[in-house]
């Protein structure tokens, strides 16, 4: 399998100028936001421990927490399946729809049936899947996955939008006022929410002694699907489980504050049971998750709440954009998650960071992400899934500098090539250094020959 | 006080004033310095590739070079953090964990080992931008990093406030990365190279004649850049200021 090559999407992006510095400062602004609401609650760095803790304690007893979660769920009349991997929870959704006979299901913005690949697996198979996030719906229209978990359409300008709206759902060419889209998108999406057998969520949180859900929206759309029509599912990672009630008061103060710079989101809903004459399905999905759980480097991962801070401070992901990454999980989190599910595929991604580590400092769980980076390269370097350039690049490094004359030789001929060379020879494509950026002068002596000059009395 | 002068390669390459400027400016303050000649460079840059094989010989050399030392000093703050927590592509004998505890960069040296409280000799009357790497700034700690909920501390804006006539202006990012990262510079070249655009303009845009850093390898990123767009900025190492350079 050919690997994402992120750089040359990245380069891409970067080439559209305004579209680049839009997506740039939006999430800049968010990441702005989110500084003020972090800054203005004094215990926020305690929340911020205290929200590792219980994930990490949870994460600890993970297979108890299910059964418990599953137990009191089927107490409170709902149905719970276990998927093992995507296909699994793909074929339940579908085993759940068409045995009552659904054709349309609405759902809300789920990053876990995109990582199922669920929509298209549900199309050919005859169910309409229609998308009720307003940033998803575009990417839906648009037929583009989500480029952003929170924010799915953020490398969009208005006048993309107006485009796709115009082309797929009737709206006035042309006409970019940003009201009269939403609005559109608004009014040509009710009639599903009406109409359709089912509605779709995921979940923020699921909690273990309850049996309940909640799920976090700004929009009203997954209230919507998951009270108009009477069939209710709910797809949800494993690792979303908390133990206790209780400890929704830590991760609500920090999910919508890390996100979005918000207090706390416009719909934190709760679910529990289904509602009289109708049915509440939850899927428990792995996907490879237990397995991740037993990666003695990489298993706080699994800490995520899904809030896109570090993606929305990633100096690289805001230059780049989410579908550089080629990937369900694009940004920082997806650089450390992606390669668990296809190690060569992903290859790359770990390298499309600076290890600058301002991911690591806004994550509300505290996941040491930046670390899990650099030890990502590592295992990408020992499994032999370093491009040759690269690869060959650092042997001869290696080499050269363990050996005291090697170096020597190295660096006087460094600075003989850039005294000499022509400036064509310098600042050609074949040196990335030089494309966009000049090279250093070459000094007169190395710090070595001046020192033995001037101090070396031996 | 002894004490073992660890220049980074690419400083010995092309920036030998910086090594100058650290090593005079230690012996200003009293220490007896020693650059061991066979010394080429700490193996952060295979290591941070993931080449752990490739890093050994070169991890070894500098344990083999540095191994008398109580205290090794560098003016970099990326080689400074890779020798303290990842110089482990090799056995952890006592003469590489020693190495390892011993290593300080420059700026955490002079302010919390030495506790310098005056550079008499230093002048810099200009409105210098200062630039932490992300290395110092969020690995070493040496200020404090606008994501974290804290006081506010900086120990190179401590050292640099005892320079006569030095101005201070804050670019609209002052934490945000300049897109060297090593080898990224070279495989990430385009969004490295906006990442290098973006920092220098935002310190023009201040107002600062000079970008200050305790990290050379960023500042030979952006002045690449700063060159290239034409920008009206000049970069200069903390130690260079520190040692009493004027322009």
């Amino acid at each position: 399998m050919r690997r994402i090559d992120h750089a040359e999407a990245a380069s891409d992006f970067i080439a559209a100028k305004e579209h680049q510095a839009f997506h740039d400062r939006r999430l800049w602004d968010l990441r702005l936001k989110r500084d003020r609401e972090a800054h203005g609650i004094p215990e926020w760095e305690e929340l911020r421990s205290l929200a590792s803790q219980i994930k990490e304690h949870t994460l600890s007893r993970l297979a108890d927490y299910l059964e418990e979660f599953e137990a009191r769920a089927k107490e409170n009349g709902a149905q719970v399946h276990w998927a093992r991997d995507a296909t699994e929870h793909n074929q339940i959704v579908f085993d759940i729809l068409s045995a009552r006979g659904a054709k349309t299901l609405v759902k809300s913005k789920s990053m876990l049936t995109e990582e199922c690949d669920m929509r298209p697996f549900l199309e050919r198979r005859d169910i309409k899947v229609i998308e009720t996030d307003l940033g998803e719906r575009i990417q839906q229209l648009d037929d583009e996955p989500p480029s952003h978990i929170v924010v799915p359409a953020v490398h969009k300008l208005r006048g993309d939008v107006s485009t796709v709206f115009a082309r797929t759902i009737g709206a006035e060419p042309g006409n970019e006022d940003i009201n009269y889209l939403a609005e559109t998108q608004r009014r040509t999406t009710r009639p599903y929410f009406l109409n359709a057998e089912a509605g779709m969520t995921g979940a923020n949180f699921a909690v273990a002694e309850t049996g309940s859900f909640v799920v976090c929206t700004n929009e009203g759309n997954a209230d919507l699907g998951a009270n108009v029509p009477t069939l209710h599912i709910a797809s949800i990672g494993i690792e979303k489980i908390i133990p206790k009630t209780e400890h929704l008061g830590v991760f609500i103060r920090l999910l919508s504050r890390s996100a979005l710079g918000s207090p706390i989101t416009q719909y934190t809903s709760h679910f529990r049971a289904p509602r009289e004459g109708g049915e509440l399905h939850i899927v428990l999905v792995d996907n490879g998750r237990a397995e991740r759980l037993g990666m003695q480097d990489f298993w706080y991962s699994l800490k995520c709440i899904r809030c896109g801070a570090c993606m929305n401070t990633c100096p690289v992901y805001r230059r780049s954009g989410g579908l550089s990454y080629g990937a369900t999980y694009s940004g920082p989190i997806g650089v450390i998650i992606d390669p668990t599910f296809n190690i060569r595929k992903y290859s790359n991604l770990p390298f499309a960071s600076t290890l600058n580590g301002s991911c690591t400092n806004v994550c509300p769980v505290k996941i040491n992400i930046h670390e899990q980076i650099y030890k990502w390269r590592q295992i990408i370097a020992e499994r032999n899934q370093l491009p040759f350039v690269k690869k060959e690049m650092m042997r001869i490094a290696g080499k050269v500098l363990a050996d005291p004359k090697l170096y020597r030789a190295a660096i006087s001929a460094a600075g003989l090539a850039i005294e000499h060379l022509p400036r064509f020879a310098l600042y050609n494509w074949l040196n990335p250094w030089g494309r966009q950026r000049e090279v250093p002068d070459a000094p007169q002596q190395s710090f070595r020959s001046w020192y033995i000059a001037h101090r070396n009395r031996s | 006080m002894k004490a073992g002068l660890f220049i980074p390669c690419y400083v010995d390459a092309f920036f030998p004033a910086v090594g100058i400027a650290t090593l005079q400016l230690l012996e200003r303050l009293g220490l007896e310095v020693v650059y061991p000649l066979d010394q080429t460079c700490c193996g952060q840059m295979m290591a941070n590739s993931g080449s752990q094989k490739d890093a050994a010989g070169t991890e070894a050399l500098f344990v083999e070079n540095f191994k008398d030392f109580d205290h090794i000093i560098t003016p970099s703050g990326s080689c400074a953090y890779h020798v303290r927590e990842h110089l482990d592509a090799i056995p952890q004998t006592a003469d590489a964990q020693k190495v390892r505890r011993n290593t300080y960069e420059l700026v955490e040296f002079l302010h919390d080992v030495l506790k310098v409280q005056a550079f008499p000799w230093a002048e810099f009357p200009h409105k210098v931008g200062l630039h932490n790497s992300c290395t110092t700034l969020r690995k070493l700690r040496t200020a404090k990093a606008s994501e974290i909920d804290e006081p506010f501390f900086s120990k190179p804006i401590d050292l640099l406030r005892k320079v006569r006539g030095i101005e201070f202006v804050a670019p609209s990012r002052p934490d945000e990365c300049c897109g060297f990262g090593g080898t990224f510079s070279i495989f990430e070249e385009p969004v490295s190279a906006k990442m290098g655009y973006d920092k220098v303009a935002d310190h023009h845009d201040a107002g600062a004649k000079y970008i200050v850093s305790a990290d050379m390898s960023c500042l030979m990123h952006q002045k690449g850049c700063a060159e290239r767009l034409g920008l009206d900025i000049r970069f200069i190492h903390i130690a260079q200021i520190l040692n009493g350079d004027r322009a």
